[in-house]
C-alpha cells in the first residue's frame, strides 16, 4: 500500500503545482500585493503609503478573495453576479466595513486586469498576477475561485472557505460566508 | 508501527472484517483525494476536465519565413461558422489580427480567445478583425471552442494539407502544431507585426494593442 501510495503521489505531484491549493482551516501561502495609488480602494482597504502589502494588512475582519483571469469565459460570465455580491455586502450592516472582497487576476498583466475592471465595472479592487507567481503559490487553483480568510486582531488568519466556480445568488452567497465565519 | 498500520482489534469482535474495511475505507479516500484533484493546467473552470497538459514545451520550434513589410503570403481556409475565409477579403477594408493558437484542448490556448472575445471593442476601435487559427479539424474546433462562449471572429482550421498556411508563414513546429503566434497584417496586405510567443506563455493583449496603434 505504501509503494502504490508514493507512486500516486509522485504521480499527482508531477501534474500540478508543487504546493497545495488552499484549503478550510489551512493558512494562506504569503504573497504581497501592490498597494493601490486610488484613493477610494485605498479607502476601502484601510491601507496608506506606497509599495506592497499582505492580505492580513487590510483593516477587515473578513477577506474575500476571488482568484479569476480576464481569460476565463466563467469569469467573465460570473462578474455581475460577483458585482452583486460586493453591493450585498456593502448593504449589510453586519457586513459592511468588516468583510472586504477583493480579486486576483492570476496570469494577467495590469492592462488586462484594468480591461477586466472597465468592462465589468468592477467596484472593488483588483491586482494582477502577470507572471503567475500569486496562483502557484496557490497551487494552481482553476478559476473563478473564492477563497475566505479570516483575520485575527492579532494579524494571523485563517482559511475558512474556499469555493471553486460562481454562486447562483449573490445574497446567499453572503449569507452562506457571514454563517461561515461566524461573523453572524 | 507506522501510520499506515491499525490498531489490532480482537477477532471476537469482528476483528479481522473491521480491519478490512478501515483498510478499503481510507485507501478510497486517499485515491479519492489525489485522483479528484484534476488537473490544476486549464485554469479556467470552463474546461474543467478536458485540457491535456504536454508539460513545459520548447518556447519556440521554427523558423519564421517572413518578415515585416512583406506581403503576407494569402490563403482561403474553412472555419466553422463563416465558411471559407480568404485573408484578401479583408484588402481595402479591414486590419487583419492572425492568432495561431498550437492546439484545442491544451492549457494557456484554452484561456486566450475567450479573452479577445472580451476585447472585441479593442479590435473594432482599431478597424481590425481577429482571425483565430489551429490545425485542428474543424469538429475539434467547434467542440472545444463551443465552450468558450459565443465568439465574435471566425474560428480556421489549418487541418488540410496539413498545417500549410502555417508552414508559409514558417510558424509550423516540429510536431505538427503551430507557434502561438500573432501576426497583424494592414489593410494594404502588408505584415505589420509579428509575436512569435514563447507557447507556454500568453501573449499579453497590451502588446497587441500597442501594435494595432501603430497599424493606424
Amino acid at each position: 500500500m505504501a509503494v502504490t501510495l508514493a507512486f500516486l503521489l509522485s504521480a499527482y505531484c508531477c501534474a500540478i503545482a508543487e504546493t497545495p491549493e488552499p484549503a478550510k482551516g489551512g493558512q494562506l501561502p504569503e504573497f504581497s500585493l501592490t498597494i493601490p495609488s486610488e484613493p477610494v480602494y485605498r479607502d476601502y482597504l484601510g491601507l496608506s503609503g506606497s509599495g506592497t502589502f499582505k492580505i492580513t494588512d487590510i483593516g477587515a475582519k473578513i477577506v474575500i478573495i476571488e482568484i479569476f483571469s480576464m481569460y476565463c469565459p466563467h469569469c467573465q460570465r460570473e462578474a455581475p453576479a460577483v458585482n452583486k455580491f460586493y453591493e450585498e455586502i456593502e448593504n449589510n450592516p453586519v457586513a459592511k466595513g468588516k468583510m472586504k472582497l477583493i480579486g486576483i487576476g492570476v496570469g494577467n498583466s495590469t492592462f488586462e486586469v484594468n480591461f477586466f475592471r472597465e468592462k465589468f465595472k468592477v467596484p472593488f479592487p483588483l491586482f494582477d498576477d502577470k507572471n503567475y507567481a500569486i496562483h502557484d503559490e496557490l497551487g494552481g487553483v482553476r478559476t473563478p475561485f473564492f477563497i475566505g480568510l479570516k483575520i485575527h486582531d492579532t494579524k494571523t488568519h485563517e482559511i475558512f472557505f474556499t469555493q471553486l466556480g460562481g454562486f447562483k445568488d449573490p445574497r446567499q452567497f453572503l449569507e452562506l460566508l457571514l454563517k461561515e465565519s461566524g461573523l453572524q | 508501527m507506522g501510520w499506515l498500520e491499525f490498531k489490532r482489534i480482537p477477532r471476537e469482535e469482528g476483528g479481522i472484517m473491521m480491519q478490512t474495511k478501515i483498510y478499503s475505507v481510507v485507501t478510497v479516500i486517499i485515491l479519492s483525494i489525489f485522483l479528484a484533484g484534476g488537473n490544476a493546467f486549464g485554469v479556467s473552470e470552463a474546461f474543467k476536465q478536458n485540457i491535456y497538459n504536454p508539460g513545459q514545451l520548447k518556447a519556440t520550434d521554427s523558423t519564421l519565413k517572413v518578415k515585416t513589410g512583406d506581403m503576407a503570403p494569402d490563403f482561403t481556409l474553412p472555419s466553422i461558422h463563416h465558411g471559407p475565409v480568404a485573408l484578401n477579403q479583408y484588402r481595402g477594408k479591414k486590419n487583419v489580427v492572425l492568432s495561431f493558437v498550437p492546439a484545442a484542448w491544451t492549457p494557456v490556448c484554452s484561456d486566450q480567445w475567450p479573452g479577445y472575445n472580451l476585447a472585441k471593442p479593442i479590435f473594432e476601435m482599431y478597424d481590425a478583425v481577429l482571425l483565430g487559427i489551429t490545425v485542428d479539424n474543424i469538429p475539434t474546433l467547434f467542440a472545444w471552442t463551443n465552450q468558450m462562449g459565443d465568439l465574435w471572429f471566425p474560428i480556421l482550421s489549418d487541418f488540410w494539407p496539413h498545417g500549410k498556411v502555417a508552414d508559409t508563414y514558417g510558424i509550423l513546429r516540429s510536431d505538427g502544431v503551430t507557434e502561438r503566434a500573432v501576426i497583424i497584417i494592414d489593410k494594404k496586405g502588408v505584415i505589420r507585426w509579428i509575436d512569435v510567443h514563447d507557447i507556454n506563455r500568453r501573449p499579453p493583449l497590451e502588446d497587441i494593442v500597442n501594435a494595432l496603434k501603430k497599424v493606424q
